[in-house]
């Protein structure tokens, strides 16, 4: 029995490897023969930096659960034990730590980068949806992780986040109590939580990247201009705007990796707190199941959402709402009825559409940091319903609105 | 795209240097991650000296306390027990104590500081058990040369009472000494060196 | 659109007056943990002064010592419960009985500096006024209603509590205000001195709120100085040199 020569005439060791397994195939496949459109501009950084962090979680997170305990009892001292005890266990806690929140930011600037250029458009809508079920699994991960530590906003943000599976009718106190593994948030609920965060939700998240990135190399890549660099190729079937992936843009992306350290390592060694947005100075005290903290706050990459759930008065209600803006993002692609992809070559009426979408999301995201005022609550209302009807309207608004015709080829 | 005027000489050059320079810093980044696995803060807290009163130590009497989560014993020997370590050197892997496996201020003839006292980490050198203390002898079950000592129940290893290895077993260390000071007659510090005088 | 400017302006009337209402701390206070004078001075206050009912149970004596250069024989007079150095910071008050006498135990201090902020504490302990209404018979202003007697009192000495306060709530927007407090009863340390101490004190609780801090600085300016002037120069350089092709 001969075994059929793989095709890329790979000798040595790496061809014994090829012709058993595709490695160079898939080298080339997705990286040094993965054409890339050659525009890309700043905007385009976030998909690789959202990577990195993800390995900057997997890694450092595995390292921290060697030492965290996961349970009621010891949990806050487990994390105060790797803070002081631990061979520069502080710095991995907070690399850890601020990791989570720069993932907020790199994939938020990400998504952004998805609607200025229209890259849900046909054919990428699957990458989308699999970009939003990254965002879901992220959030579950960003709050499961935030309850381990077993502070004061660890445990009354587990309370509440829980609670809110109480407004769903009829089963929704016996759900809780399920979720929770007790009559209130306790060991139990802790432990199953430690389970999702250090094995369930990476695993999924892993395999979404994973299809994430399938998907996208299956159609291309959009970029700025939003045209199809496929519908044009060279004699060797290249795409005439197309440039291979490695090493134009590992390089590029390497550059936009070293600024992005700049910045992430200045917050891990400098200000990990940052004036309690990434870390909440109540979670500096232990979870006390009598006493609730004057005010409580999710962490920022929450508070859009959360701002969204106090603005509407009735429970069953703001939940809708509150997971309903973030599964409406789910359609998207089938909402926007532009004949083109790219804001470039957008009219007016999406220009203002997404401005005012962006100061409600920010607004938002401010007004779930305060404590709630009449005043605030009405701005709330407000933003929330801009948000909403960003989404909603954008079939009318995106087939009525004026257009600039598309270049045939990408511009530089 | 073109790839005229490649300047390949530079290019190679800006490579390697960015890819050594890379190394460095992946390997600075590995180093906390390597080093958060040694022993804490807490564990060397845990593993601080400890102090034992031997004052009611008996003759022939073993004392078992916890230095570092190793037990450690403290025996003390009788005329007759020291006598014995003399007969059996020709039995013994490294009579003369040469292997590093005690402090230089007990590497003598009883392992020990004061010869009554013996001071010893009780784990076998073969795999990590820990011996059990046989003073009596003749012993059937250990052999004619057998004058006493710490039989090893995993794999049959033998330490005279100086805790020295016998031949012909699969240990193959004597027993190792600690370090250990003395604080008056009869309290021993175990976990520190005595003080240069 | 209306709407909108309504909401817009609500908002920031909203935060202008949570700005200057509640939660605002009496007198300002930067920390310096890397004094070390200070810091050892703080630790011996807390351990005379604060120790007695409050534990830093986080904090190891052998790490102060090592991290403020604490020779042994002043570090075995610090340690008043314990004589093994590798033993953290524990009070000799039973915590039940401590609840029974104050209505709360009192609380763990090793992460006070960061829940509160170094600022609040050096706030709090400055605080304290006389009050016939509370059975400490002090009541403080940076935390009403606190269970805590004011134990520095005879540093300090006692101080009552003016009127000014209640008459300024409407136009309140002029940055801090001194707390009218009048000394009624003379302490044995100067109000400098004093500030002096609880500056001591507090510096030496945002220490062991976060002792690696000092550490982290030193380790980060080393990482940066390797991103900044290694790694950025470095890549982009070799990003320029390979995009020469496509340009």
């Amino acid at each position: 029995m001969g075994i059929v020569a793989n095709p890329h005439k790979t000798t040595g060791v790496l061809g014994w490897i090829d012709d058993r397994f595709p490695l160079t195939k898939m080298w080339k496949d997705h990286v040094s023969e993965y054409y890339a459109p050659k525009n890309f501009n700043f905007w385009y950084y976030f998909g690789s930096l959202a990577l990195l962090v993800l390995v900057n979680q997997l890694l450092t997170g595995i390292f921290l659960t060697m030492h965290y305990k996961p349970s009621a009892d010891l949990a806050f001292g487990s994390v105060e034990y790797i803070m002081r005890d631990v061979p520069w266990g502080d710095l991995i806690r907070y690399l850890h730590s601020t990791g989570a929140s720069a993932f907020f930011i790199v994939v938020y600037l990400h998504m952004y980068r998805g609607l200025l250029y229209g890259s849900y458009r046909k054919p990428r809508e699957l990458i989308w949806v699999f970009g939003c079920l990254i965002y879901l699994a992220l959030m579950a991960e960003g709050f499961f992780g935030y309850v381990l530590p077993w502070g004061q906003m660890s445990y009354w943000g587990a309370q509440v986040i829980i609670s809110l599976f109480g407004a769903i009718p009829v089963v929704g106190e016996d759900l809780v109590i399920w979720i929770q593994g007790d009559f209130v948030p306790s060991d139990a609920t802790l432990n199953r939580i430690f389970a999702l965060h250090v094995i369930a939700i990476p695993f999924v998240l892993v395999g979404l990247v994973v299809a994430h990135l399938l998907a996208l190399h299956e159609v291309g890549s959009n970029n700025p201009d939003g045209v199809e660099i496929k519908k044009d190729k060279d004699e060797n079937g290249v795409p005439k705007d197309g440039i291979p992936f490695h090493p134009y843009y590992t390089v590029k992306d390497l550059f936009g990796v070293s600024v992005f350290l700049a910045i992430f390592l200045t917050i891990v060694f400098f200000l990990p707190e940052v004036g309690g947005l990434f870390l909440e100075k109540p979670n500096f005290q232990e979870a006390n199941p009598a006493v609730t903290p004057e005010h409580i706050a999710p962490v920022w990459y929450f508070t859009p959402f959360y701002a969204m759930l106090r603005a509407v008065p009735d429970k069953l209600f703001g939940v809708i709402t509150m997971f309903g803006a973030v599964l409406i993002l789910f359609v998207l692609p089938w909402l926007d009825r532009s004949p083109v992809k790219s804001i470039r070559y957008k009219g007016p009426i999406f220009k203002i559409a997404l401005a005012l979408f962006t100061v409600s999301f920010v607004v938002l995201g401010w007004l779930g940091l305060q404590a709630p005022t009449e005043g605030k609550t009405l701005a709330a209302q407000v933003f929330t319903v801009i948000y909403f009807l960003f989404f909603l309207l954008m079939p009318i608004y995106s087939k009525m609105d004026k257009t600039k015709p598309e270049p045939a080829r990408v511009t530089s | 795209m073109s790839s005229n005027g490649v300047d390949v000489g530079k290019r190679r050059f800006l490579t390697l240097t960015g890819v050594a320079a890379g190394g460095v810093g992946a390997a600075a980044a590995a180093w906390p991650f390597l080093a958060s696995l040694a022993p804490s803060e807490r564990a060397k807290a845990l593993g601080a000296p400890v102090t034992v009163d031997i004052s009611k130590l008996q003759e022939g009497q073993l004392l078992i306390t916890t230095w570092r989560g190793s037990p450690v014993w403290i025996v003390r020997r009788s005329t007759e027990m020291l006598n014995n370590l003399k007969a059996v050197d020709s039995h013994l892997r490294d009579p003369e104590s040469q292997e590093e496996q005690q402090p230089l201020y007990a590497q003598n003839e009883f392992r020990s500081v004061n010869p009554e006292i013996l001071v010893m980490i009780g784990r076998c050198t073969h795999l990590g058990c820990s011996p059990s203390y046989r003073p009596d002898y003749p012993a059937e079950d250990l052999g004619a040369d057998w004058k006493g000592g710490f039989f090893c129940p995993c794999h049959g290893s033998k330490f005279d009472l100086a805790g020295r290895v016998y031949k012909g077993v699969p240990a193959p260390l004597n027993m190792p000494v600690p370090p250990h000071r003395y604080e008056g007659d009869t309290t021993i510090v175990v976990g520190e060196d005595p003080e240069v005088a | 659109m209306n709407r909108l400017i309504i909401a817009l302006s609500m908002l920031l009337t909203a935060s202008a007056v949570s700005a200057a209402g509640g939660g605002h701390v009496l007198y300002p206070f930067e920390p310096d943990v890397k004094n070390t004078a200070s810091v050892q001075r703080g630790a011996k206050f807390f351990m005379n002064y604060c120790s007695g009912c409050h534990s830093m149970e986080y904090l190891r004596f052998n790490r102060l010592a090592q991290d403020h250069a604490i020779p042994d024989d002043l570090l075995s007079k610090l340690m008043f419960t314990t004589d093994k150095p590798g033993e953290h910071i524990i009070s000799a008050m039973p915590q039940e009985r401590a609840a029974a006498w104050f209505g709360q135990a009192p609380p763990d201090l090793t992460l006070t500096a960061r829940l509160r902020g170094a600022d609040w504490v050096y706030s709090f302990l400055k605080s304290f006024y006389l009050d016939d209404s509370k059975a400490t018979g002090t009541n403080n202003l940076q935390l009403p209603g606190a269970s805590m007697p004011h134990v520095l009192g005879g540093l300090q000495g006692y101080q009552l509590l003016g009127e000014e306060e209640h008459h300024d709530d409407a136009g309140g927007h002029h940055g801090p205000v001194e707390p009218p407090f009048e000394t009624v009863v003379e302490g044995a340390l100067s109000a400098k001195e004093y500030d002096g101490m609880v500056a001591d004190l507090v510096n030496f609780m945002s220490y062991a709120a976060e002792p690696g801090k000092a550490k982290m600085h030193d380790r980060g300016f080393w990482a940066l100085l390797y991103v900044i002037f290694i790694l950025i120069p470095l890549t982009y350089a070799i990003k320029r040199e390979f995009w020469k092709d496509v340009h």
